[in-house]
């Protein structure tokens, strides 16, 4: 025993005899200056990267908010309220002009005394939305059948007018504004999916007549930009049709708009459908499925959720690409702030700015939305299946 | 005895058809240049168990998959249950109903439950009302000893549950055939036997079976034939004491002999 006592003292002469020092305390990881550590100043870059955002926020932000808060003017009638006096020597965003011109912004050239009937299809429509897109609503068929089928006929005779109940008709040529926007966008999405969705199928069916028709509509429609499918629909077309039988001009460009969002939709739910395993389908087939079913319960739910953020980015691309209308003498929301900031009895330095301020607050807000509430869908389909 | 049946049957006068569940004769089938089966004969009767092995490549998953059309053949005819396969989509579709089949990946829906997985199809094409197919996924789920799983996604069960889920999906069309395509070969070593168990069930209770596998010892257990597939072609085919105590073909003694090793 001893023996072998020294022989491991002689051989491990290296065993240490006192411990180690303790090593210094780890960083602070946790609380509010571990954190600041951690995030924003754990090396060179990273805080030469804080430091410059916080410099552009400083730059940036004290201004916008004294020009768009504490310095804009918020009551006022005319330019007068508007334009730098001696008792006013800063002058900000002049909302006096956007509250005033609102009606304007919001109806177009819709009949004063008509505009009720648009509020009523905002009401009608933000329903519909909010019954769509509420995942747990009751009765969410009916809310389908209500959407995709009363909404539209009710909203349609609403909007024209239907002479026979007293509902005096509207020419189209007299809507303007959010009234535009939200029709032109609203139908392109509504329209936009279902077809996109017709066509991404097409081009990969094994019939080299539809395959091929897909394919053709899709890179034509592709291959040219939106200016000019609408001036295709509202210049060329005339002249080929007799003009009793030309459509409504905003008809043509809804669906000029619908069909080039179709085409871009389609390639984005193709790029979903290629990430689905053949053997899904295959699995489809084989416990009877007929090609629609099989498409509709098994391969489509699950494309389409690979490809949910796509077509959102379509969806926003798409109503912001609404405005390209106010080319063929369409008057959108955008063009109607147009035509408002030339008015004389408003010409100030800050007229253009605050009407365009107020536009791309607009467009944000319903941009913004729409992408919120895709990752709350995306958020909730993953804990969906994948927990 | 008995494993000398499905040798007669294949002499059987046209008249007794009505015991066939599958006949294939003179199949051939090409991908591009690619002869993937040559002249394929095989019949198969109810209630028989065929096991169907071969080196990869050698056509044998694509000849089960020509039995529910989700390969098409180019020569031949295949007949199921009395139904012979042609580009006939009423056809496909009546044999497609009666045939279950077992995929080597599971191919189970993701985005559905196990329960949903088992009644979408008797709900869809069978037109079942929901509450009775709800009943006979969970009789089967039990079959297959998992029914505490059915309010789970596929992705939450291992290899050989999801295999078991599978085989359920497949008897909750109440099959009359059941293909199976490499049912273990994508599962651990520890989760084959719960999945052959189930099969092994299966076939003791009569069901007709065509199954590609490499689990010669299942092959040994319930197998009325094997038949061995090498480029394309049924090299052999004999009751399973024959096929493995005395292989005719040189391929097949050299099969065997790095299977079983």
């Amino acid at each position: 025993m001893s023996d072998t006592a020294t022989i491991t003292d002689a051989r491990l002469s290296f065993v240490r005899d006192r411990p180690f020092d303790p090593l210094p305390p780890p960083l602070v990881h946790s609380g509010a200056i571990g954190w600041l550590l951690q995030n924003l100043f754990s090396s060179f870059t990273n805080i030469l990267l804080t430091v410059s955002c916080v410099a552009m926020v400083v730059w940036l932000l004290p201004p916008l908010i004294e020009f768009l808060i504490f310095d804009a003017v918020w009551d006022g009638s005319s330019r007068a309220d508007c334009i730098v006096t001696p008792q006013r020597p800063a002058v900000g965003a002049c909302w006096a002009f956007v509250i005033e011109r609102l009606g304007f912004f919001t109806y177009g050239f819709y009949p004063i005394e008509e505009r009720w009937r648009v509020d009523v299809f905002f009401v009608l429509l933000a329903f519909g939305i909010g019954w769509m897109t509420w995942l747990d609503a009751p009765r969410r068929g009916l809310g389908m059948i209500y959407f995709f089928a009363v909404m539209p006929v009710l909203s349609f005779f609403l909007l024209v007018g239907l002479p026979a109940i007293g509902l005096q008709a509207v020419s189209t040529a007299q809507w303007g504004g959010v009234l535009v926007t939200i029709v032109v966008s609203a139908v392109g999405i509504v329209v936009s999916l279902p077809l996109g969705v017709l066509l991404a199928l097409g081009r990969r069916s094994k019939m080299p007549v539809v395959r091929m028709s897909s394919v053709i509509f899709i890179e034509v429609v592709r291959g040219v930009p939106l200016i000019t499918v609408l001036f295709m629909a509202s210049v060329m077309l005339p002249l080929f049709v007799p003009e009793s039988l030309t459509p409504d001009k905003l008809l043509r460009a809804l669906v000029g708009v619908a069909l080039f969002a179709a085409a871009y939709m389609a390639e984005v739910v193709r790029a979903g459908l290629q990430a689905i395993p053949r053997g899904q389908y295959e699995a489809a087939m084989a416990v009877g499925l007929s090609y629609w079913q099989a498409m509709r319960l098994i391969v489509l739910p699950q494309a389409l959720k690979v490809t949910l953020p796509n077509i959102v980015n379509t969806f926003i691309g798409l109503f912001k690409d609404t405005t390209l209308v106010f080319i063929v003498g369409i008057f959108d929301f955008l063009k109607t702030i147009e035509a408002a900031r030339g008015d004389v009895n408003w010409a100030t330095p800050v007229t253009s700015v605050t009407g365009y301020a107020f536009a791309a607050m607009f467009y944000f807000v319903f941009c913004y939305a729409m992408s919120r509430y895709a990752r709350y869908v995306e958020h909730r389909l993953r804990a969906g299946d994948r927990r | 005895m008995d494993e000398n049946a499905p040798g007669r049957t294949r002499f059987k006068p046209a008249s007794l058809n009505t015991a066939v569940a599958v006949d294939l004769s003179g199949v051939h089938k090409w991908y591009g240049d690619f002869h993937v089966l040559r002249d394929i004969n095989l019949r198969v009767t109810k209630g028989e168990r065929i096991v169907i092995c071969g080196p990869s490549g050698s056509g044998k998953s694509t000849m089960i998959r020509c039995i529910n059309r989700l390969e098409a053949h180019q020569q031949g005819r295949i007949v199921v249950d009395g139904v012979e396969l042609t580009d006939d989509v009423k056809k496909i579709d009546e044999v497609r109903r009666d045939v279950g089949m077992v995929f080597q990946h599971f191919n189970l829906f993701p985005h559905l439950t196990v329960l949903e997985n088992l009644t979408l199809a008797p709900i869809w094409v069978r037109k079942m009302p929901k509450a009775e197919a709800d009943e006979i996924a969970v009789h089967y789920l039990r079959r297959v000893k998992i029914p505490e799983q059915a309010g789970k996604y596929p992705g939450q069960l291992s290899g050989g549950q999801q295999q078991r889920v599978a085989i359920a999906r497949a008897l909750c069309m109440s099959p009359k055939i059941m293909l199976f395509d490499e049912p273990t070969s994508s599962l651990d070593p520890e989760m084959v036997k719960e999945v052959l168990d189930t099969m092994v069930e299966l076939a003791n209770d009569g069901m007709t079976m065509l199954v590609v596998t490499h689990e010669m010892g299942f092959a040994r257990q319930v197998a009325n034939r094997v038949v061995f597939m090498d480029e394309g072609q049924i090299v052999e085919m004999n009751a399973p004491q024959e096929f493995f105590a005395n292989p005719q073909h040189e391929r097949t003694k050299l099969f065997l002999s790095q299977i079983l090793n």
